[in-house]
């Protein structure tokens, strides 16, 4: 088995199961299914920006909010469809990612998270003030996504796979992205700045792209976000939002693309769960969760299973031993520099 | 090997696409009415029990008390009411994936009681979308009454707080005509709710307002906030706030020697949070305030010892809710609200359906709520969907709110309101 081919096996079976969850499922399931395509772009944004290029980003429900609210007042102001409400959000957000990014090149570490802190602290107010064009904390009601003429499907599946398709294709980019060149870029600035630098590496290029980028995905997470709960307030894309989606990142694995999926599913059905688990107290089981999860598997969830098959593969004889690194690599951009 | 690989991703990918194809086609059909049976009527609900506004959950408690009581004593018209309540966290996109897996799940015969304005205003195209009853929202924004023409399916309870804040301003008018105002709110429609209220109050005196200062849920506290409006050189200071801030203010005035006539909102009025606000800032931070009331103060235990109501709240609380606080006016307004609740299901009959309901719910004239104050009744009409409209005038003597004067009716305002 070479690498080339477990990836796309993987993939394919990701992809099946996506496409076929709809029909085995209840439909509210379906429908929290489309948060999790929905924080699973936001959350591989993150990946490309904390993970890969150690940039971190405690403010990303406001590019997210930025997303959502282009897309709300586009549709709700002028009714104008999502199809062109998205990809203007893409724009517009990763014009403010890019922005953004060249105030981060001053500053690093826990200055940055500091000022992208204040920039998700900042944004409900924000969204209050200009109310003439927000709606303020009344927000905005949107009309529900519906299924184009002749497709006999809710307006939810519809949602559902029109979400999914999205998400594939961000996925797929961003691997196009960060593979190679630009992706060694990311890492190596990340890993040692100075010795990138020194070989010709262009921080301020690659730096302010990664946050451009970002912001992009979680433009199009935003506009989905909206798109879905059909309505935007403040409330939508409280600060709670940026830590959730950092949450999501280093639960599901910070240092390849599969911890957006894993992080994405956490993130929307733990609160869920814990409910059921303790009605009284559903916020100490979320915690209680969070802290052992981060004592048993710092590196995230992808990262403790691969870890787990590794060793299970040094165990048992394998007709591949000596390429551990095969399971471990997957979907991979990077492994632990530990290693 | 590669070969293999490649065909197993092509054979995956199309099967899943023939199956994806057949499977989509199958639309979902919706049965009529579902929730109720023979023996049973479902409710959904939605209550912040974790987060910024967790005070509130004990509205769902109550709630869940009451409805304990009637299926004890046989349920309503032979079924038992089963309430399933969620913590949404005061968060709308929360709200929304709860409420569908309520209806689609669970299969609920209605909403009621869900909590806060963007919560509602983002569960309510839904659920007016598949007919399902939104009932008695527990926000007092007037949208819930104003809307249901485009959204029928949805009816509010408590008194809207425009209506509250005009009562003010007209107490204002009446004797302190010369007064200097300062407002305190919180930045946000429940706020700007009252400001808006105050103004059309005052009419053509808004000018006596010389200051305002908002704050934000997030703020540590309104110190800053009250400084700049004792500054102004107000003499009458109204509080729209949530009761952490309300307390906030009530002792920082006093603690900075500022003694203005005070005006107080009702939903931070309750006696604990006096109580709270005396301790604090002592007896000057809280005697002679002004607020309204039109549920019963189950912390007075002196002015309603024979009252019925109170008897029976008293009663529900120590079998069902043992080691709650009783005086939290937020289990009272959860009883109260679920006694409307089980009226209405008793109105719309054995025949269950969800139109009927509706019907009941827009046709109400409750006389015996045991938590509303004396005299109010809760009324509705298909065109005028304000439940509760009534409020008397209380001033806080030492230790209790003292009604002063009489009940007001702020129906012909909730109706002009927009």
């Amino acid at each position: 088995m070479s690498p080339s081919v477990a990836r796309p096996l993987r993939v394919a079976i990701a992809v099946a199961l996506i496409a076929l969850l709809p029909a085995v499922v209840p439909s509210f399931v379906v429908f929290d299914f489309v948060y999790v395509a929905v924080y699973a772009i936001a959350i591989l944004g993150l990946i490309v920006l904390t993970g890969m290029n150690g940039q971190i980003s405690l403010g990303h429900g406001a590019f997210m909010a930025l997303g959502g609210y282009v897309a709300a007042i586009l549709a709700h102001r002028l009714g104008w469809p999502y199809w062109i409400g998205v990809p203007l959000a893409a724009i517009a957000s990763g014009a403010f990612g890019i922005l953004i990014g060249v105030i981060a090149l001053r500053l690093a570490g826990v200055y940055l998270a500091l000022a992208t802190f204040s920039l998700g602290v900042a944004t409900p107010s924000f969204l209050k003030h200009y109310k003439s064009i927000t709606g303020g904390f009344g927000g905005l009601s949107l009309d529900p996504v519906t299924a184009p003429l002749g497709i006999p499907v809710s307006g939810q599946l519809w949602l559902y796979y029109v979400a999914w398709a999205i998400a594939g294709a961000a996925f797929l980019a961003s691997a196009l992205l960060v593979r190679g060149r630009f992706g060694r870029a990311l890492r190596a600035l990340r890993d040692n700045p100075i010795a990138a630098i020194s070989f010709g590496v262009n921080p301020t290029y690659y730096k302010t792209l990664a946050f451009g980028w970002s912001a992009v995905l979680a433009g199009i997470a935003g506009a989905f976000f909206a798109m879905t709960t059909a309505y935007v307030s403040p409330d939508t894309f409280t600060f709670a939002l940026s830590i959730t989606l950092l949450i999501g990142a280093v639960l599901g694995g910070m240092l390849t693309f599969w911890g957006a999926l894993v992080g994405a599913i956490v993130i929307e059905f733990l609160p869920l769960v814990a409910q059921q688990i303790n009605e009284a107290a559903p916020s100490v089981v979320y915690g209680v969760t969070l802290i052992l999860m981060m004592f048993f598997v710092p590196d995230g969830i992808v990262g403790g299973v691969q870890r787990l098959t590794r060793r299970l593969v040094r165990k048992t004889p394998s007709p591949l031993p000596s390429e551990p690194s095969v399971l471990a690599a997957s979907m991979a951009v990077d492994r632990p520099t530990r290693e | 090997m590669i070969q293999v690989h490649r065909k197993a991703v092509t054979g995956i990918l199309a099967a899943t696409f023939a199956l994806t194809v057949s499977s989509s086609t199958i639309a979902p059909a919706l049965a009529a009415d579902p929730g109720v049976t023979d023996t049973e009527i479902v409710l959904g609900g939605t209550h912040p029990y974790s987060g910024p506004a967790s005070a509130y959950g004990n509205i769902g408690k109550g709630i869940a008390a009451y409805f304990s009581y009637v299926n004890d004593r046989g349920g309503v018209n032979g079924r038992k009411i089963k309430y399933i309540d969620k913590d949404d966290g005061y968060s709308p996109p929360q709200a929304v994936q709860l409420v569908h897996q309520l209806v689609e799940q669970d299969k609920v015969f209605a909403m009621f009681d869900t909590l806060g304005t963007a919560v509602n205003a983002a569960i309510r195209p839904y659920l007016n979308q598949n007919g399902v009853p939104q009932l008695f929202v527990a926000t007092g924004a007037s949208t819930w009454g104003h809307d249901s023409a485009k959204f029928p399916w949805t009816i509010g309870w408590q008194p809207d707080y425009q209506s509250e804040a005009i009562l003010y301003a007209q107490d204002v008018l009446q004797n302190h005509p010369h007064a200097k105002i300062a407002v305190l709110y919180q930045n946000d429609d429940y706020g700007e709710d009252y400001i808006a209220g105050m103004k059309r109050g005052l009419g053509k005196h808004q000018d006596m307002v010389i200051k305002m200062a908002s704050y934000e849920t997030t703020d540590p506290n309104v110190a800053s906030q009250i400084a700049t409006l004792k500054a102004s050189g107000a003499d009458t200071f109204m509080i729209f706030a949530t009761p952490k801030f309300a307390i906030q203010a009530m002792v920082l005035a006093a603690q900075q020697s500022w003694h203005p006539v005070t005006y107080l909102n009702n939903v931070s009025a309750a006696v604990p949070f006096m109580n709270a606000a005396a301790k604090a800032g002592g007896p000057s931070a809280v005697s002679g305030i002004f607020t309204t009331v039109y549920l019963k103060d189950p912390a007075n235990h002196a002015r309603y010892a024979n009252d019925p109501g109170m008897k029976l709240y008293n009663e529900i609380m120590a079998k069902y809710l043992p080691g709650a606080d009783k005086d939290d006016g937020n289990y009272l307004y959860g009883v109260s609200i679920a006694f409307t609740m089980v009226d209405v299901l008793k109105r719309a009959g054995r025949d269950l359906t969800r139109k009927k309901v509706m019907d009941a719910a827009t046709h109400l004239d409750e006389k015996d709520n045991p938590g509303a104050y004396p005299g109010v009744v809760i009324r509705t009409t298909p065109s005028s969907r304000f439940p509760i409209t009534q409020m008397i005038a209380a001033k806080w003597l030492s230790s209790d709110w003292s009604p002063a004067g009489v009940l007001v009716d702020t129906r012909s305002m909730s109706m002009a309101e927009k």
